[in-house]
């Protein structure tokens, strides 16, 4: 009993603290806190349902969120007919062209032995390369001269922008795939320097192929789920229900639209951990624990161990990739330059072996709680070196100094916090069971 | 004249810097090979250990031309670096006393030190930050050149020109230097034996009275050593800024991992096999081709095989080849 009490109590802590946020920084700030809270314990799900369930080192957790990223961008935004019209069939012509090599290529080194097996990969990769590039490069030159300043991709499938979270899903499922074929039959810390690199192409991909979803020129504007701050102030009922409760209509409109997000977000959250739990109990999860703890062991038993883990590699990356969309959502814009490894994968890490790798409930209570320092550890650091040098005069280059570095207490805390963990309580706050 | 002006092209725009950052590289894979060899973990603080060395480099730099003290032609930060190395020294020798030891005695696997090592680098890249910020630091100073892509044009008649920085000699002549020390080290002394030793087989060397302490403390004064040396010859080349060096540890685990972990001869052939080939994929050989192809076939294009941007999926694409195929490494490295 005294387990479900102390967790319980823990997640009361993370309500506190919401709480006194809300209560001494403002609703808005602290609703703000528990919406990227709730992503990222979605996200802390995913990477725990691989390292803590099967021990997979992944460390591109960035590349599949902003996969689904990509998918809100996809899936909502409207269509381009012109650029579609210039060259779309050119690119998916040579997307198509470009997977047949690859394809190509793997059934050759499959089927084929010797010589004749190196010399027939090299050619069908460097012939199809070119070929590609051919059909290709027209085409995208062609899609990215339309409409440049506001377009210049092609845009989307004007559909409701909630779609995009279960097809961020796919999309990163789908990329896991091609990543777990060729790189999970890799020792661990060569897994997790593969994902890396993954994750950084990604990006690269993101931030250049300028006709997906604009590069580094953004895609702003998305579709949202829940009404605008804007007519909702506009509506009369609304402002007249806001002012009965004793809000102004800015505050009350703003309030609204993102208590909806928290709603919709706790629900995807709820059911996430729900199928979760329900894994880990099933016999499915004492399985995949069972590997991870002895692969020899397991194999023994006559599991398919590459299998297995290509199957739960997919299954994170895709919950990773349902926590991108809904970020994006939550944003309403995709820049792919603002993804950072350190913020999108080292972070995940840090909540997930903090709340308690293997444990559900411990990784969503180490992405809300970690989500919330995260945060808070600039205002709480410029507040105690405020305290510090308060006995230094006004003016003085140490006090300056001192002031100036709390905005780089971030990195340092969140380290400090996952080193201090690791030592002390190396299970994390709620253990697995 | 076409042939001899397309070398020329050849050797500026992809010879000479990818030689540079090949250098660069193969030092910094020199200190991953190093810690997976005798501590035996990947450690992701790498790039912020280097970080941090060319931080307190850049330190001692200011402060020596503020007192008036430079190299002459030769950039100052060289009289800086041995002490960064000192500085960078004391960081990982606490860092290990209070970190890493407790996880060595205890045995602990590998991931788990890997894990531990990304705190380490959350930390250090705070403490970077703290020390000198974010922001874009050039700190090389003296002559910019050895040779001027105009001088050499006038000096050969020939139309394109060979621009030889000084940064770039200094970072193949300080690189020949660390390697040379380091191997003469390896092969030559005692500790340097014995470290080997330690690296073969661990259980042998404690049993013949190696002393894992002591070899433990110089793994990490060596690669305090190479990490602020790769650090500050990278920044000196291109520019220091915290966040860059974060993402030289891709193509430096890549470099070590292609020429097998825990071997230093790979670790270099490696940095070089990386560099080669980000600079020859991304470099746009239309400038190459215009002197060796009649008019009539001139490219129209670039010839550029990907765009620059892509260069991490050059060292990705060779990293995993290498795994699949020969998963030791061109060099025969240790798997665990």
């Amino acid at each position: 009993m005294s387990t479900t009490v102390r967790d319980t109590a823990l997640f009361g802590l993370v309500a506190v603290l919401l709480i006194g946020t809300g209560m001494i920084q403002g609703w808005n700030s602290a609703l703000l806190i528990l919406n990227m809270g709730l992503i990222s314990a979605i996200m802390a799900l995913g990477v725990n349902l691989q390292w803590g369930f099967a021990g997979l080192f992944n460390i591109g957790v960035m590349g599949f969120v902003a996969l689904g990223g990509l998918a809100a961008v996809l899936v909502s935004t409207e269509p381009v007919p012109e650029a579609w019209q210039a060259g779309g069939l050119r690119i998916l012509a040579g997307l198509v062209l470009g997977a047949a090599t690859v394809v190509a290529a793997v059934y050759a080194q499959k089927r084929l032995e010797g010589r004749t097996k190196t010399i027939a990969t090299l050619v069908i990769l460097v012939g199809g390369f070119f070929l590609y590039r051919a059909v290709f490069d027209p085409g995208k030159v062609a899609v990215e001269a339309v409409n440049p300043a506001s377009t210049g991709n092609l845009g989307g499938l004007n559909l409701p922008i909630l779609l995009s979270w279960p097809v961020g899903g796919l999309l990163a499922a789908g990329a896991a795939w091609v990543i777990g074929k060729t790189a999970l039959g890799l020792r661990s810390d060569y897994l997790a320097i593969a994902t890396l690199g993954i994750a950084e192409i990604i990006i690269a991909v993101l931030k250049n192929e300028d006709w997906l979803a604009r590069g580094v020129k953004n895609v702003i504007g998305l579709d949202r789920p829940v009404p605008y701050e804007i007519d909702l102030q506009q509506d009369p009922g609304f402002v007249e229900r806001a002012a009965s409760l004793g809000f102004d209509p800015v505050t009350a409109s703003t309030l609204y639209t993102k208590l909806g997000y928290a709603i919709l977000f706790t629900i995807v959250l709820l059911i996430l951990l729900w199928l979760a739990q329900k894994a880990l109990q099933s016999p499915w999860g004492r399985m995949m624990r069972a590997i991870r703890d002895n692969e020899t062991a397991a194999e023994a038993m006559g599991k398919d161990v590459t299998a297995r883990h290509l199957q739960i590699f997919i299954l994170g990356s895709a919950i990773c990739g349902i926590a991108g969309a809904m970020m994006t959502t939550l944003d309403g814009q995709l820049t792919p330059g603002t993804y950072q490894p350190l913020r999108f994968t080292f972070l995940i890490w840090v909540m997930v072996i903090v709340g308690g790798s293997g444990n559900n409930f411990g990784a969503v209570l180490g992405g809300m709680l970690i989500w919330w320092l995260w945060v808070q550890v600039e205002p709480l650091g410029l507040g105690l070196m405020n305290i510090l040098s308060s006995g230094l005069e006004d003016g003085s280059a140490l006090k300056e100094r001192m002031i100036e570095s709390a905005a780089h207490m971030r990195l340092l805390t969140m380290g400090l916090v996952l080193l201090l963990v690791l030592r002390f309580s190396p299970r994390g706050l709620i253990p697995e069971r | 004249m076409d042939f001899l002006n397309a070398i020329v092209a050849f050797a500026n725009f992809v010879f000479v810097p990818g030689l540079a950052y090949g250098a660069q590289l193969a030092i910094g894979a020199l200190g991953v090979t190093m810690i997976y060899g005798i501590l035996r973990f990947s450690n992701f603080a790498h790039g912020d250990t280097m970080a941090f060395g060319t931080a307190i480099t850049i330190l001692f730099t200011t402060a020596f031309i503020g007192m008036g003290i430079t190299f002459g032609p030769l950039p100052t930060a060289l009289l800086a670096l041995p002490f960064g190395i000192g500085v960078t020294i004391l960081l990982l020798l606490g860092t290990d006393w209070a970190v890493y030891k407790f996880y060595r005695e205890q045995k602990a696997s590998p991931v788990i030190l890997v894990i531990v090592s990304m705190g380490v680098m959350f930390v250090m890249n705070g403490i970077v930050r703290f020390i000198i910020g974010v922001r874009d630091i050039r700190f090389a100073d003296g002559e910019r050149f050895i040779i001027t892509a105009r001088g050499f044009k006038e000096m050969t008649g020939l139309d394109e020109g060979l621009a030889i920085k000084t940064t770039q000699a200094i970072t193949v002549v300080v690189a020949l230097i660390a390697m040379a020390l380091l191997f003469w080290f390896l092969n030559k002394t005692r500790t340097g034996k014995s470290m080997r030793a330690f690296s073969d087989n661990e259980d042998l060397a404690l049993l013949s009275g190696i002393n894992p302490d002591w070899v433990v403390k110089v793994t990490w004064m060596i690669v305090a050593a190479l990490a602020t040396t790769a650090g500050v010859l990278y920044g000196l080349d291109k520019s220091f800024k915290a966040f860059t060096y974060f993402q030289l540890l891709l193509p430096i685990f890549a470099a070590a991992i292609v020429g097998g972990l825990g071997n230093p001869l790979g670790a270099i052939a490696g940095g070089f096999v990386i560099a080669f080939s980000e600079v020859t994929i991304t470099y746009a050989w239309k400038k190459v081709l215009v002197y060796l192809m009649p008019e009539s076939l001139e490219p129209d294009g670039l010839v550029q095989l990907l765009s620059t941007d892509y260069k991490f999926a050059v060292s990705f694409a060779i990293l995993i080849i290498v795994l699949l195929f020969k998963p030791t490494g061109l060099f025969k490295g240790q798997s665990v």
